[in-house]
């Protein structure tokens, strides 16, 4: 198997707009980012960039330090070390100017359930900062098809639409980085669809670069341009899903992502 | 500091409590009931005391007081509070929203919402017991704005502890004024108090607005200088409850707390 290589963090796959943006800076940046909590090393020491327009894969096992890399570009965790910047802001240094450039939608992070979509919709409008926010709450409820659920209370809707909710209000800011954790886990498969098809045209028209986590190999393959896989927060490969199994041996994404998670590659065999 | 993401958070709560009559009784109905209390409890002592005294200013006045500083306090504090119930810290914090919009939209949100309960014990005093608040004249204004920033601070205050300490600390933060109350000598002077209660008091600026209502209301005066301490040490609460919460952000940062806060139960 190959070690990802420096150069590969400027991957663009075909079709992509991450070139419309050339001389710009990379929706992402992240280097040696680490985190650290007493003995345990949570994220050790990764480099990765996401170019506008492109969407990229976190892949990796449970506890494989996803979700706390995700924290830390958020903002809500601050790494033990490392640099990250958001369309080349540093996020320690302007932590409000960085993240006016991003967003995010996750599983675990449900908007406020005693509010209804609107409402929601709104008040995140105003945290952000959006100018004429009433047309753009207008075009997100029509683009999301949420118009007939704007006075339902969030707390009330369904995993789908709950979902639906969520985008919308990720997109809100025309993020130019956005983070999306396990966006389709609940919707069903014709919802899925039509959600990958709107994020990935989203990356393409808006020049968003995005940062996917998903356990849905199929998802992976269809929607991202490159794959960065991490286990003991690390990046052991990097590059497109749909020739990374080849390249390894494997079958498939799955079997390949089944086999490193299960043993994962050794530090010397594979430097970073 | 910016308006917009400061009136976001005014939004909100406007929004929740327009929402749910069950959020808006609060804010008057436990004053109204306290005020009926200790009306009628200053009327049955008036009787007793046969024109002696009058009991109205310096208790039910102390009792407006006391409850317009829990109001602010609680007001500050429910409002964060509302961020922990809808585990909205992830949604929230990940935004381009400082710590000090935060808070700033906390107090304003307190500021509102005390308000209305404080018009609603005056009303009722006034109307219904006969107390005249603007017999404390111009020290009125200097007493409810010391109550109002301690009240603040002990709402900051109270909000860091609870984001330290998790979600099941808000039954630790609730009972704070019944405990400085005894402290503080709403219903007594502070030389009833034992020395090491004293002592206390003297840190708490409460003591020194009570102190005062119940001079004037003796028919002493007391001049400004005598809430300067009082009103030092309130705006000094104000910068230390601010910086307390500033920490403990920090350190739900720097642990994950504050990640995790949405994400899982840390209590």
């Amino acid at each position: 198997m190959h070690a990802r290589t420096a150069d590969t963090t400027s991957a663009q796959a075909p079709g992509t707009t991450a070139g419309r943006a050339a001389g710009a800076h990379p929706a992402l940046s992240v280097a040696q980012l680490r985190k650290t909590y007493a003995a345990l090393v949570a994220v050790e020491g990764i480099s990765f960039e996401v170019a506008r327009g492109e969407v990229v894969g976190l892949l990796g096992p449970n506890g494989a330090g996803k979700t706390t890399t995700i924290n830390m570009i958020l903002g809500v965790l601050s790494p033990s070390a490392g640099d990250i910047r958001i369309a080349g802001i540093d996020l320690a240094q302007q932590r409000s100017r960085a993240l006016a450039q991003a967003n995010f939608a996750a599983v675990y992070a449900a908007l406020p359930g005693n509010l209804t979509v609107e409402q929601n919709l709104r008040f995140f409008a105003l945290i952000y900062g959006i100018p004429r926010l009433t047309v753009r709450i207008e075009t997100l409820l029509h683009q999301f098809d949420l118009q007939h659920l704007r006075n339902t209370k969030c707390g009330v809707l369904s995993s789908g639409e709950q979902t639906r909710v969520a985008l919308a209000k990720a997109v809100l800011n025309r993020p130019q980085l956005l983070l999306l954790d396990e966006p389709t886990a609940s919707l069903d498969p014709s919802a899925a669809q039509t959600i990958r098809e709107r994020i990935r045209r989203l990356a393409a028209d808006d020049d968003c670069g995005i940062l996917w986590t998903s356990h849905n190999m199929y998802e992976v393959e269809a929607v991202c341009d490159r794959v960065l896989f991490l286990s003991h927060g690390r990046i052991l490969l990097e590059g497109d899903p749909r020739r990374l199994p080849a390249e390894h041996g494997a079958g498939t994404l799955e079997a390949l992502f089944i086999r490193l998670a299960r043993e994962p590659l050794s530090a010397a065999e594979h430097p970073q | 500091m910016k308006l917009r993401p400061i009136a976001g958070i005014l939004l909100r709560q406007f929004y929740l409590i327009r929402g749910s009559p069950v959020r808006a009784l609060p804010m008057f109905a436990w004053v109204a009931i306290d005020i009926v209390v200790w009306g009628f409890i200053t009327r049955y002592l008036n009787t007793m005391s046969a024109g002696r005294f009058n009991y109205v200013p310096s208790l039910l006045g102390a009792v407006l007081l006391w409850d317009f500083f829990t109001r602010i306090m609680q007001g500050v504090s429910t409002a964060f509070l509302e961020d922990v119930w809808s585990r909205n810290f992830l949604n929230l914090f990940a935004t381009p929203l400082t710590t000090p919009e935060y808070i700033t939209g906390l107090v304003i949100t307190s500021i509102g919402t005390s308000a209305i309960g404080l018009a609603v014990m005056l009303v009722l005093a006034t109307a219904v017991f006969g107390l005249s608040f603007f017999s404390l004249g111009a020290m009125l204004l200097p007493f409810l704005l010391v109550l109002f920033c301690f009240g603040i601070a002990l709402g900051i205050l109270a909000s860091a502890l609870v984001l330290r300490l998790g979600p099941a600390s808000e039954w630790l933060v609730w009972p704070l004024p019944a405990l400085l109350s005894p402290f503080v000598g709403v219903f007594y002077p502070l030389a009833t108090l034992p020395h090491w209660m004293q002592l206390i008091a003297r840190g708490l600026p409460p003591a020194y607005v009570f102190q005062g209502m119940r001079l004037i209301l003796a028919g002493h005066a007391l001049p400004a200088s005598a809430l300067l301490p009082g009103a030092a040490l309130a705006v000094l609460d104000v910068a230390l409850a601010g910086y307390f919460f500033v920490r403990v952000f920090r350190y739900a940062l720097r642990t994950g707390l504050l990640a995790r806060y949405s994400a899982e139960s840390v209590s």
